[in-house]
Formats: C-alpha cells, structure tokens, sequence
C-alpha cells in the first residue's frame, strides 16, 4: 500500500523537487555563485565565482525537498492512523507539567551558583538569561495580555539602564534607590507614549513604537553631554548589601562583605549577589504580574485583547486600560535596564537597536503571547541558542532568523498556547447560591 | 544676493529630497501593497530592497569587466538582472515565511518576518562579505539650473534618472493595478479575500504576485541607491526599510498614491532638516512628524477614514 | 409603573455619515418596567439608534434624556462612550461580542469591573489580599454564579466562552449584560440564528427579567411573533424615520407599518411575520 502510493506520487514529488533546486539555483547565483570582493588597494570591486557552491545549494535543496514531502507524507498518515486517539499530553496534564516545570526551574536558578561548573560564565549567562525574563514579563503584559503591539520595547530598558546609569554616576545614588526610579522613569515614558497612541489599532501601534524606540536610541547617541554619545556611561557602581561592598577594597564610608562576614574574599560573591538580587526581583515581579491577572485590572486587560467594543459596552474605560498595560510593562522593562546597568557597570546605546525589540518580542510569541511559563521557557531559547552555536560563531544569527521562521510555521500560537483560566468555578470553594 | 543664496540652498535641498523621496517611495509601495492584501507588515521588505543593491553591484561591476560600458545599455541590462533575481527573493520569502501562517494568530507572521530578515542580512553578510561595497560612479555630470554669486544650483544626471524614472514606474504601476486583470484580482483580494477565491480568483497567486511586484520595485531602488551614493552594505535594508514603512503608513497604508507621497514627504522632511537643522537628528524629526500626522489622522494622509463597525 | 415620567427619552435623534441619513429626528421612549421593541426592515437605521443610544456613535443631533434614579436627569450624548454603561444602559450586539479566549465566568467577572476596580484599591488592595478586596470579589463571584445558573450556563461556568454554540454565546452575552445590574437593557436581535424553543425560553427570560428586576428594556427584533408576544411598546422604523409606535396590536394593524413591511397597500393584510420571512420591506417600486 505504502510503497503503491509512493510509486505512484513520485513523479509528482520528483517534479516539485526539481522546482524547489531550479529557484534555488536562481536565488543562488548572485549570491552564492558570484560574489564581490573588496580589492585590497583603492576603491574596487572584483567580481568572483564560487559555481561548486551553487551545485552543493541546488543538490542540498533537491535532495531536502524531496525527504520534506516523504516525511510530510509519513505525518499526514500517522495522523490518520491515530485521529479520535487521545493527545499525548493532555490540557490537565499540561498544567501539572507546567508546574513541575515551575518547580525544577525555581530549584535550578537557586542552586545554579552553587554548582561547581558554576563559573564567571555560567552567572553571567543566568542573569542575562533572568534580564530577558524579566523584559518579556514586562512586554508580556503590553502584548500578550492587552494585546497592543509594540515594536519599541526596548526603548523602557534603555531608559531604566540609563536612569541608573546617571543618577548613579551623576548624583551618586545607589542601586536600591535607583532601582525604583529607573523603574518609575521608565513607567512615566511609557504613560507618555501611550497617550498619542490611545486611538491608534493594530499596526499603526507597530510603526509607532518603533518610532518610539529609534528615537530614543538616536537620541541616547547624540545627546552628547548627558549620554556620552556613543561612548557612553562607565563607572557605575554595583549594588551594595545592607551597605556591604562586594570589592576587595570598599569605596569610601562603606564597610566591605568579607570584612564583615570573615568570608574569604572572592569577587566571584559579588557576582552571586547580583544574581540573587536580579533572581529575587524576578521572581517578585512574576509573583505581581500572576496577580494582576487575577485582579479587575488584569482581566481589563485582557478583555481589551479581546474586544475593546464588548469593553467600551461595560463601561470599561479603554483609555485607562492601555495606558496601564502600557505603563506597567515600561515599568518591569525600566527594572530590567536597572539591572543591565548594575551588571555591566557600563551602558551605550548600541545595547539598546531594533534587534533587542525584536528578540524581546520573539520569546513573548514563542512562548505563547501571554504565558508566564512559556515566557521563561522561551527566553532559555533565545538566549542559549546562539550560545551553544558558539561554534557556527559567523551563522549562528543566520541559524537563529532560520529558527525563527521554523517555530512559527510550526506551531504559530507559540509553544505554550493554552491559556490558564484566571478563575475557574470547579475550583471554587463552598457551593453556589 | 544672501536672499538669493538661501533661494538657491533651499531648491538645492528640494532637489536633495525630491530624489531621496522617490527610492522611499518605490520602497514604500511594496509595503503598501502587501498589507493591502494580507494585512501584515512585510517586515523583510527593506532587505529585499537590500538584495536588489547587492544584485546591482554585482551586475555593475560584472559588465565592466566584460567591457560593456554603454551607459543606457548598462543601465537597463543591471535593472532587468536585478529585477528577476530580486523579484525570485520576494517570491520566495513569501511562500516560505508567510504563506504557511495563513490564518495564523495575527502577530506569527510578523515574528516571522522578523526572523527573515535577520536571515537575510546574515546571508548577505556571509555570502558577500561585511565590509561596505563601493562602485565607480555609472551616471556622473548634471547641469547646472542657477549659477549665481558664490553657489550653484544643479541637478545631476542621476537626480535626474532617479526622478524620471520613478515618475514613469508609478505610471505604469498606477496603470497596472487600475486598468489589467491582474490588478483588479489584487483589488478585490484586498477587500474580500474568501470571496474573491469564490469567484474563481486564484489568491494565492495574486498574493504571491504582490510580493512579486512589491519586490521588483524595491530593486529598481536598490539599483538607484547603489548608483546615488555608490557605496552599499549588507545594513541599508534596515533603516531605509523603517523609512520606507513610516512613509506607507503616513501617507495611509494600503493606498498607492499615499506610499509615494509618504515617501517624498520623508525625504524631504530629511532633507531638509539635515541643511537647516541637524543630521543627527534627521530620523526622530521624521518619526515625530509621523506619530503627529497619526495623531491627527490616525489612517495616515490619504487613507480612507474606516468607520467603526459595531 | 407606567405613570411615571419614562426611564429614556429620546428626541430629535439624527445621525448622518457623510452625505447619507441614517437617523433621521426619531423620537422614542421607554420606561421601566417595560419592554420596548423597535422594528423595521433591514437597513432601517435600528442598529444605528443603539449604536447612538450606548455610546459608540456621537448623534449628529439630539437629545438623550435617562432619567437615573440617582443621579438625576443624564444626556447621555454627552457622556464619553464608555461612561454610558456606567449610568446603566447596556447592551448585546447585533453579532455578539463575547471576549472569546476567556472563560464564561471570567466574561461575567469583567462585566463587573467597574466596582471591582474600586474595590481592588486600583489593584494595591488586591495585590496584598486585603480582606475589603477579598469579600468584594467573592459577591462578584456570587452575582456570576446567579445568573450563570439563571441562563443554565453554569456546566459551562470554565468554558471558553468562543467555544461555545451560538445560542449559548447569546445567553453569555445577556448574563454579561445583566451582571452590571443595568438600568436599561438594550438587546440587538438577541433571537437571531435561535431556534424556535430556543427563541421560546429567551421570551420567557426576558418576561422574568422584567418581572423580577423591574428594569427596562429596550429590544431590537426581527422575530415578530416574539415581539407581539412580550413587548409593552413597539415603535416601528424604516428609512430613518419613525413612521409608528404603540402597543402591539396597534402597530400591527397600521397603516404605514403594513405598507413598510409589505410595499403594495392594495395587497391582503399578511400577518407581520410573513412578510419578515418574505423580506419585501426593501422591494419597494
């Protein structure tokens, strides 16, 4: 039966595979097979060819082609086979996962410093993995939950990171009182652009908040006198405990860690700390954002994703709805920037381009628009992809845009796209009236 | 004579800007015309534009060392080469990376699209090399319009090529979304795709030659760019593609007329501000100037005011 | 009940888009305690009067009088959109807008956002489980389990409500509505796509609406045998225009409300409801 159909589609397949390598050969040959090098004296251009190139593109194409339809041939039937059968994980089954994942992951981050491969490199790789959490949570509540577009996000986490950065440097603030401001500061831009917006739908939000977060790069690159330009702001100083300093020698007034624990001193301690701190803080903002969703103003929000006509007839104010999503989600992005600043001791504007927005975005919709889990789940991906890539170090954006693609034509709602119930009546205590 | 001086800076700027607005403005349309017909931005447009320049330089350089340097001859021969392979791009990017989400969640394509264009900046970077590609000067000369006490004020030959051609590619194109079969197929997709597919229109092909045309006059502006400021990089596709959308959406996204006068009102809003006022700045002014037109006009300058359903 | 000066009061309602008038001076009212119908052929403008009434649409011109049992006399062409509900009039729509991805309950526990929010300290008292907070959703809680179980949706109380069949997404839509304790009720064919029983129960719904919360309602329907059936006062439109209004047996047997619905006067009087399934109200010479 099987090898009946296939005699009987090869042609077929044969054919739509050669159509694949012919565009292949099509695309290739400008790129691929002819290529422009800079000549090492003057202004030219030489024109070179690399033609084996094209034969490996076409071959690969073909042969890639022809296994993608066989193997979609093979889905398509083993899905016959098992239609009416039950899925392999069920949505109740999906939530206990979802918390023994919830579980293992808390117990991971908490004993990760503590580990012996734990290393410089290790730490570091952990707070920038709990950075994108903490940026995707913010994002999260602005697209995922009220379901307005924006294309700027990273504009919050520069505006934080620089807040720290200048009240620190110029004010001489520490990090937990500019933690909150960095926070409030971000807040209060978010307040701002959402008020030009508010009448806004869809993508006219998208080219908006775009503007939004190219302005304010551009601006921390010319505003020569505040910013730095593109130079930047350096010296910033890291986060104390209790008034403890985490150096070798504290800077003046401040009594240093090891001084006062009679821990041995290791700069490594330093690094745990702010891990700590960051982890604390994310997971105290996951913690809030999980209420909220559970709160009048959460749910506000997402009716507004839904519906913001049915909205408008509940006497929902909407206006009042956006600027709070937006404002929250600025808010968790400024916190975010604050520990950026903390970490780095150093911010430029080249942290802060379009492409941050969009990886932002990106785990927000691979983790499933509005999922906690799947936000974390989705921002181990996108940081630790190109990481373990280290080794296609030149292919490894190639690999990631490549992957990008994939995943949404795979599974477009994203990887987690059940939505948890803020409430459930089964779940209720007490019986009903 | 100083009125004079700032008579003849200021048309020079116009001038600046006329040709600046125009290669937005053939970007802009592509832009333009997908969303027209599927609703989402086609977020990789700027790097399709960013192929055709490459495709351009390529070409360029080709036929001077096969010693063809007939400038019309060149000139027509790089627009065609650079219009298949780049229109073969625009094909393709559309039947992998959007066709497939067809009736996805509406921000899965827009992902999507994202993730094109980082893989197609990263393709060029690899395949071409990162260092910026320069290329002898194709058109050089002008003439000089005003030639008055310590300025000159003149439009080159290129200028020139640039604007004229524009003007006849939106004829054309205006023709052919108005007048052809093709056209009234793309029209009636963008109004009622299911129903359109009802009556026999084949909405996949009309979609894909969407991407199709879209794409081809983003090479006819990344062959004009090439030739303008004769040095490219694998980069432009970003910042020319972010000029290119604000104009769509300024001048009403989904309106033909509106992408092309977005476009000349961008680059003329740059031009102008870089002579008068700041460089550095030139990009928050055209952004402000959008988000306050969008204020004002939430559906852009020549879109069509859409009444809320209820 | 009907002695009292009338809950709504509209006068002189003209809406107009552009060159075209939709509405055009209707007058109507509707009084608490009742059952307002408002009919006309397709196209009549009815939508447009509710769309004007709660909020969506500001009125070219006129006037719309509610008479709030606390705060006085309201123009409600005045109020911003969304501040109309908050006086009381609420409505369903013509194609029924549920939030989709969120549970029936959850449907129900939005509609009460308006106190709610006050209620949650503007989610401080919330976010800290202050025991104000806590006793205000668990009433809000309560109000949803009444009218789930009133509209026998209480099965599907953790549904998503876009999951549902369509007459269920109806009866959502109207425990939404009813969640807000609204003065005026304002329905927008809410018996479109029922089926005969289905259209039976939702009369006896609203009969019992009336009967036990002595609100208003104000009902857009195409369904005649259920509009003679339960409404108080009718007032028939077409073209934008009032062209009738009275009880039901006084509309049926107009005039000018049987040549709207059946275009030839010379024509046998045909009961109304046949010439909604004929659908001539737009054939006209």
């Amino acid at each position: 039966m099987t090898t009946q159909t296939l005699t009987h589609r090869a042609p077929a397949l044969l054919k739509d595979a050669a159509v694949a390598a012919l565009l292949a050969l099509v695309l290739s040959i400008p790129f691929i097979g002819l290529y422009t090098a800079n000549s090492d004296q003057g202004q030219g251009l030489a024109v070179l060819s690399r033609w084996h190139w094209v034969g490996y593109v076409v071959a690969i194409v073909f042969v890639g082609r022809l296994l993608f339809s066989l193997a979609g041939d093979a889905l398509a039937r083993r899905r016959m086979r098992n239609a009416g059968k039950k899925p392999l994980v069920s949505i109740a089954m999906g939530h206990t996962l979802g918390r023994a994942f919830i579980v293992l992951a808390l117990l991971f981050a908490v004993t990760l410093p503590f580990m012996p491969y734990s290393d410089r490199y290790v730490l570091d790789l952990g707070m920038t993995v709990l950075i994108y959490i903490m940026l995707a949570m913010g994002l999260n509540v602005t697209v995922g939950l009220a379901g307005l577009l924006d294309l700027g996000f990273v504009a919050f986490y520069a505006i934080g990171a620089y807040t720290f950065a200048l009240m620190s440097t110029v004010f001489g603030l520490g990090f937990w009182i500019c933690l909150p401001l960095s926070g409030l500061v971000a807040a209060a831009f978010g307040v701002l652009l959402s008020l030009p917006i508010l009448r806004l739908r869809g993508d006219y939000l998208a080219i908006v908040t775009l503007g939004f977060g190219e302005i304010t790069r551009i601006v921390l690159l010319n505003w020569q006198s505040l910013t730095g330009g593109p130079n930047g702001v350096s010296g910033i100083p890291r986060p104390t405990l209790f008034g403890m300093s985490f150096d070798r020698r504290p800077p003046e007034g401040l009594s240093s860690f090891h001084e006062v624990t009679g821990i041995e001193f290791s700069s490594e301690h330093r690094l745990m700390f702010l891990y700590f701190i960051i982890l604390g803080l994310v997971l105290l903002a996951s913690w809030v954002v999980w209420k909220l969703r559970r709160l009048p103003i959460g749910r506000s929000w997402e009716a507004l994703r839904e519906d913001e006509i049915a909205c408008r007839s509940l006497g929902i104010n909407p206006t009042a709805s956006k600027v709070s999503a937006y404002a929250t989600g600025a808010l968790l992005g400024g916190f975010a920037g604050c520990f950026f600043a903390a970490r780095q001791g150093f911010v430029s504007p080249e942290s802060f381009g379009f492409i941050e927005s969009a990886l932002i975005l990106a785990i927000v919709v691979l983790g499933g628009m509005g999922s906690q889990v799947g936000v974390v789940i989705a921002s181990l991906f996108i940081v630790l992809l190109p990481e373990f890539a280290r080794e296609f170090a030149d292919y490894r954006m190639l690999l990631f845009g490549a992957a990008m693609i994939l995943i949404m034509v795979w599974r477009p709602g994203g990887l987690l796209s059940n939505r948890e119930p803020t409430l459930k009546l089964s779940s209720l205590k007490g019986a009903g009236p | 004579m100083d009125g004079a001086v700032a008579l003849g800076t200021f048309l020079q700027h116009l001038i600046n800007g006329l040709t600046l607005g125009a290669i937005y403005g053939l970007i802009a349309i592509g832009y333009t015309m997908v969303y027209g017909i599927i609703r989402m931005i086609n977020f990789a447009h700027g790097e399709i534009y960013m192929v055709g320049a490459f495709v351009a330089v390529t070409a360029f350089t080709l036929l001077a060392v096969l010693g063809i340097t007939a400038v019309p001859l060149a000139l027509v021969i790089v627009l065609l080469v650079a219009i298949l392979f780049t229109a073969a791009y625009g094909w393709t990017v559309e039947r992998i990376a959007y066709r497939p989400l067809r009736g996805a969640p509406k921000l899965a394509p827009l992902i999507s699209a994202i993730g094109m264009s980082i893989l197609l900046q990263n393709y060029v970077m690899l395949t071409q090399g990162a260092r910026p590609k320069p290329l002898p000067p194709v058109l050089t000369g002008g003439i000089t319009l005003w030639q008055g006490e310590g300025f000159s004020l003149g439009i080159t030959y290129i200028q020139l090529f640039i604007i004229l051609l524009t003007v006849a590619l939106m004829t054309g194109f205006t023709l052919l979304i108005t007048r052809t079969a093709l056209g009234r197929a793309q029209r009636a997709c963008e109004q009622d795709r299911t129903m359109a597919g009802l009556l026999g229109i084949n909405v996949d092909r009309t979609i894909s030659m969407t991407f199709v045309m879209g794409a081809s006059l983003a090479a006819v502006a990344g062959v004009l760019v090439t030739m303008y400021y004769g040095v490219i990089d694998f980069y432009i596709g970003f910042l020319a593609g972010m000029k290119a959308f604000t104009a769509a959406v300024l001048g009403g996204i989904g309106s033909l007329p509106g992408a092309m006068l977005g476009g000349l009102l961008i680059g003329l809003i740059e031009a102008f501000f870089t002579g008068y006022v700041s460089g550095a700045y030139k990009d928050v002014a055209a952004f402000s100037i959008l988000i306050l037109v969008l204020v004002l006009r939430p559906t852009g300058l020549l879109g069509r005011p859409d009444i809320e359903k209820v | 009940m009907n002695s009292a000066l009338p809950l709504l009061e509209v006068s002189g309602l003209t809406m107009r888009f552009g060159g075209l008038v939709a509405v055009d001076g209707v007058g109507l009212t509707a009084r608490t305690g009742d059952i307002t119908a408002l009919i006309g052929p397709n196209g009549a403008g009815k939508t447009t009067i509710f769309n004007c009434l709660t909020g969506f649409y500001k009125p070219t011109s006129g006037r719309l009088l509610l008479r709030h049992p606390s705060r006085g006399e309201v123009e409600l062409q005045r109020l911003p959109g969304f501040q109309v509900a908050r006086h009381g009039v609420v409505r369903t729509f013509q194609n029924i807008r549920l939030f989709p991805r969120m549970t029936v309950l959850e449907n129900l526990m939005v509609a009460q956002h308006v106190g709610l929010m006050a209620k949650s300290g503007f989610s401080i008292a919330g976010l800290l489980g202050l025991s104000g907070w806590r006793s205000a959703e668990k009433g809000a809680i309560d109000k949803a389990r009444l009218w789930l179980d009133r509209l026998e949706l209480t099965r599907v109380a953790d549904e998503e409500a876009g999951n549902l069949s369509y007459g269920m997404q109806r009866r959502v839509e109207i425990a939404r509505a009813m969640a807000t304790d609204p003065l005026l009720l304002c329905l927008d064919e809410p018996a479109a796509g029922l089926n005969p029983r289905e259209t039976a129960a939702l009369g006896e719904l609203l009969l019992s609406i009336r009967e036990q919360f002595g609100i208003g309602i104000l009902l857009i329907e195409h369904d005649m045998s259920l509009v003679m059936r339960i409404s108080d006062q009718v007032h028939v439109v077409e073209y934008g225009r009032k062209i009738a209004e009275g009880t039901p047996d006084q509309v049926r047997n107009d005039e000018r409300v049987i040549k709207a619905y059946l275009g030839e006067p010379e024509e046998e009087e045909m009961p109304a409801e046949v010439a909604q399934d004929l659908n001539i109200g737009e054939a006209r010479p």
